[in-house]
């Protein structure tokens, strides 16, 4: 691969990223259309795609992306609203950028079809079309800040302004008294009653208050303090409190201490310091929101309020965007290669497997200085385990949010309203996870959306809320992630399902099936409830395959269903595929590997204490039937074995499920490197891998889950 | 009875406020003082029984103030009482009144 060839990787890659992230931009807009931030973020976005398309000559996304910058840059400046209509072409804009980028990717040397024009064109049109009328907002100009008469050295002095209202003697207050208090606490420096506002005879009414004062004041109390003085009257009188500008630099020195480890708002910044009160933030609040003329910054309102100066607030916004800055590099990512990434891993594996081998031998020599070293190795080695299979672990909470815009879309095709909601997308598993779980989850997401939801007529006439809700929910489960598609929609039909599973000979007639069995009977091969199939569920992908694909990734999947109420759908799926700790036990003098994660406990095997039911396989686990199997008896090809003086019980959770494995002898944990079983054993029932143990002997890793099902169905 | 008019030879006008300037006489006040604001006519306020005053009251002096400025005549307040002046003082308002203050012996120096 030549140099070029990789740069243009890059960028593909880039891109790709960059436009998933302009969708979620957008969807996050349609939910609050003033966010700046996101605005940026999406014209960034756009400006980079642009920039890189050129540099490479893919020309026709330079014309095209420059279109929806421009539009962007005037929504940003706020020339332009943005609203449902323009986030849907932008929308759409995206997508064609996508597909332009796919045609450079796919067929470089070939010009772009006319189709791809057209629509291209099409959608400029709506992008452009509409900019025209876009009103220019005149930019109130900033009110110029009333000069203070008496600049002259009161540099060390507060400056008070206090706007008495009208109705102020009415309601008691006398601007005297607080004058005359001020003089108590500090030194009154000058004082200027503005007399403008005293109308002449005819508005003039004695009893309202036409005074204003500016004060110079000298103290050493802070600005709360001052402020408190005038707490009485505060709901009759605007007061500003600026503090002096010998302070500014002592505010400007407390701003550059302030800690930088996490962002924030300048209002807090201010207050943090004392240069402003809560009730200075409240009023320019209350003012900045209360404005329909584009909102202005909170600093410059707070300066025009004069509450501060200036400089400080320049102080503080360079402030925070150090710290915004800092944050932002601190939390940076490193794009690393995946396959360099899995060879680590692999590494780690052995590492893992040859660590295992030295502990054999210090023990099998008896060395005792060199098992302490050899310990502190061994908990080395888990530890960079971890942190190696920790490289791999994403948030899944990214795989959700592409489900936005499915949702979006799929509601807006099938006429219904719906909304997603994502909770616990914060929950981490291993990429290769996530990558394989994609596929499998738009199948049952658009089930619900297609099959579950009903449309809001439907849902307003048996009594529900018109909008429906989908939710996606991840969490971690004793070693395994769980995650669930819930919907409010009108839940599974038993009669519907079972009708069609006899009309297709998956069932007989008289059937013993419980519910959830019954529900469980759509993830079969063949049967479609709806009568008519959808071009949604038209993918290739049934719910056998989703099965599947899930069980081949070692997880399970689950349905519950309320008529009515809504289904949920819950897998559940191992963290990881790489490594595990393992539980490592012997039956029949063959090591067998059950997870860590899934063992809930050990007891010995004591047929008179447990109540063992030799004949059902059952055992009264305190006054808890649980079915057991016996490993050695499983899996050795002579059938039974000879019963051995000693067995222990392992009791094993999977789900809701318990099962008990009867072994001879227990070795404890090991870190377990999984390896693959070969194409022959693969469809081996009860096992989904192997290890390599440290003397070189090979142990099978357990499919607990299948195991359990066996033992409940013995 | 709160104002005591007393029309001078000259034609000049004084008036002896004989009471307290607050907010709870302020309107009356400014009814019975407002009148004597004419064109070219010169008009002195005497002050020095006014026992308290407060910012309405003060307020009706700047207005008088300026209404007399408005139609061309003269106002003077005279006889400022020690409360009167104190006021005028705290808010820094000698300048603007721009009459002679004659300090009282018996005032307190509180």
């Amino acid at each position: 691969m030549n140099e070029y060839d990789s740069a243009v990787e890059t960028f593909i890659e880039e891109a790709h990223e960059l436009l998933i992230d302009m969708e979620n931009a957008l969807l996050a807009l349609e939910d609050t259309p003033d966010d700046k931030e996101v605005i940026n973020r999406l014209f960034r976005a756009m400006h980079t795609i642009k920039g890189s398309s050129g540099f490479f000559g893919f020309n026709e996304i330079v014309a095209f992306t420059h279109e929806g910058e421009t539009v962007l840059d005037h929504v940003r400046n706020d020339e332009r609203e943005i609203d449902d209509a323009l986030i849907s072409v932008l929308l759409d804009c995206k997508d064609h950028t996508s597909v332009l980028l796919e045609h450079y990717i796919e067929t470089p040397k070939e010009p772009i079809s006319s189709e791809l024009q057209t629509a291209g064109n099409e959608i400029l049109t709506k992008l452009t079309g509409k900019s025209s009328s876009g009103e220019l907002e005149v930019t109130e100009s900033a009110t110029q800040l009333e000069g203070i008469s008496e600049g002259n050295d009161l540099a060390g002095s507060w400056l008070i302004s206090l706007g008495f209202k009208t109705e102020a003697f009415k309601m008691g207050v006398d601007p005297l008294s607080f004058i005359r208090y001020l003089s108590k606490m500090g030194d009154i420096q000058a004082i200027l009653l503005l007399t403008d506002d005293v109308p002449e005879e005819g508005s003039f009414d004695p009893e309202n208050c036409y005074m204003h004062f500016k004060i110079a004041f000298q103290t050493e109390a802070d600005k709360q303090t001052i402020e408190d003085v005038f707490e009485f009257a505060s709901d009759d009188c605007d007061i500003n409190i600026l503090p002096p500008n010998s302070k500014v630099e002592e505010y400007v020195s407390l701003l550059e201490n302030l800690t930088e480890d996490h962002e924030q708002l300048l209002g807090e910044m201010l207050l943090e310091v004392g240069v402003i009160t809560e009730n200075d933030i409240n009023k320019a609040i209350e003012k900045q929101s209360g404005e329909d003329d584009g909102e202005k910054p909170l600093g410059q309102i707070l300066v025009e309020q004069q509450v501060v100066q200036h400089g400080v607030v320049d102080k503080a916004l360079e402030k925070q965007q150090k710290v915004k800055k800092k944050v932002a590099t601190e939390s940076s990512y490193i794009r690393v290669d995946s396959n360099k990434l899995g060879h680590l891993i692999n590494l780690v594996g052995e590492l893992v497997i040859s660590g295992a081998a030295m502990n054999l031998m210090v023990e099998r020599h008896g060395l005792p200085d060199v098992e302490d070293v050899a310990e502190t190795m061994s908990s080395l080695v888990s530890d960079i385990r971890d942190t190696a299979l920790d490289l791999r672990m994403v948030p899944i909470g990214e795989t959700f949010s592409r489900f936005r815009r499915v949702v979006r879309d799929v509601s807006k095709e099938l006429g219904k309203d719906i909304q997603l909601t994502i909770t616990g997308g914060e929950t981490e598993l291993d990429k290769t996870v996530v990558e394989k779980i994609n596929d499998p989850l738009t199948h049952l997401v658009r089930n619900s959306l297609d099959h579950g939801i009903e449309t809001s007529e439907q849902r307003l006439a048996i009594g529900k809320d018109a909008k429906g809700n989908i939710q996606l929910n991840a969490y971690h489960e004793s070693g395994h992630i769980v995650i669930q598609i819930i919907d409010d929609g009108a839940g599974l039909d038993v009669d519907k399902i079972l009708a069609k599973a006899i009309s297709n000979g998956l069932i007989e007639e008289d059937h013993n099936l419980t519910e959830q069995e019954v529900y469980n009977l759509i993830f079969a091969a063949g049967l479609s409830t709806k009568a008519q199939a959808s071009d949604l569920s038209g993918r290739g992908v049934g719910m056998d395959v989703v099965k599947r694909n899930i069980e081949g990734l070692r997880g399970s999947v689950n349905i519950t269903s309320a008529p009515g109420k809504g289904t949920t759908i819950t897998i559940q799926l191992p963290l990881t595929l790489a490594i595990i700790d393992g539980f490592m036990v012997e039956a029949s003098d063959e090591r067998y590997i059950i997870p860590l994660s899934m063992v809930e406990e050990c007891v010995e095997m004591n047929s008179s204490e447990w109540e063992v039911d030799e004949v059902q396989h059952y055992v009264n686990l305190r006054g808890e039937a649980m079915p057991y199997l016996r490993l050695g008896d499983y899996f050795s090809e002579h059938g039974k074995s000879q019963k051995h003086q000693r067995e222990s019980l392992v009791v094993v959770r999977f789900g809701q499920n318990r099962a008990g494995f009867v072994v001879d002898q227990l070795h404890g944990e090991h870190q377990t490197v999984i390896k693959p079983l070969g194409k022959v054993f693969e469809r081996l029932a009860g096992l989904t891998g192997a290890t390599v143990l440290g003397d070189g002997n090979v142990a099978l890793i357990l499919d607990v889950q299948g195991l359990i099902n066996k033992a409940i169905s013995h | 009875m709160t104002i005591d008019v007393n029309e001078q030879e000259d034609g000049s006008t004084i008036i002896a406020i004989k009471d307290e300037m607050v907010i709870y006489n302020v309107l009356e006040q400014k009814n019975l003082l407002y009148p004597h604001i004419k064109p070219e006519h010169e008009l002195q306020i005497d002050l020095s029984d006014v026992s308290e005053i407060d910012s309405a009251g003060i307020q009706l002096l700047i207005f008088l103030k300026n209404e007399a400025t408005r139609q061309q005549t003269e106002l003077s307040f005279i006889n400022h009482s020690q409360a009167v002046v104190e006021v005028v003082e705290i808010f820094n308002l000698s300048s603007f009144f721009n009459d002679p203050v004659v300090l009282s012996a018996d005032w307190d120096n509180s």
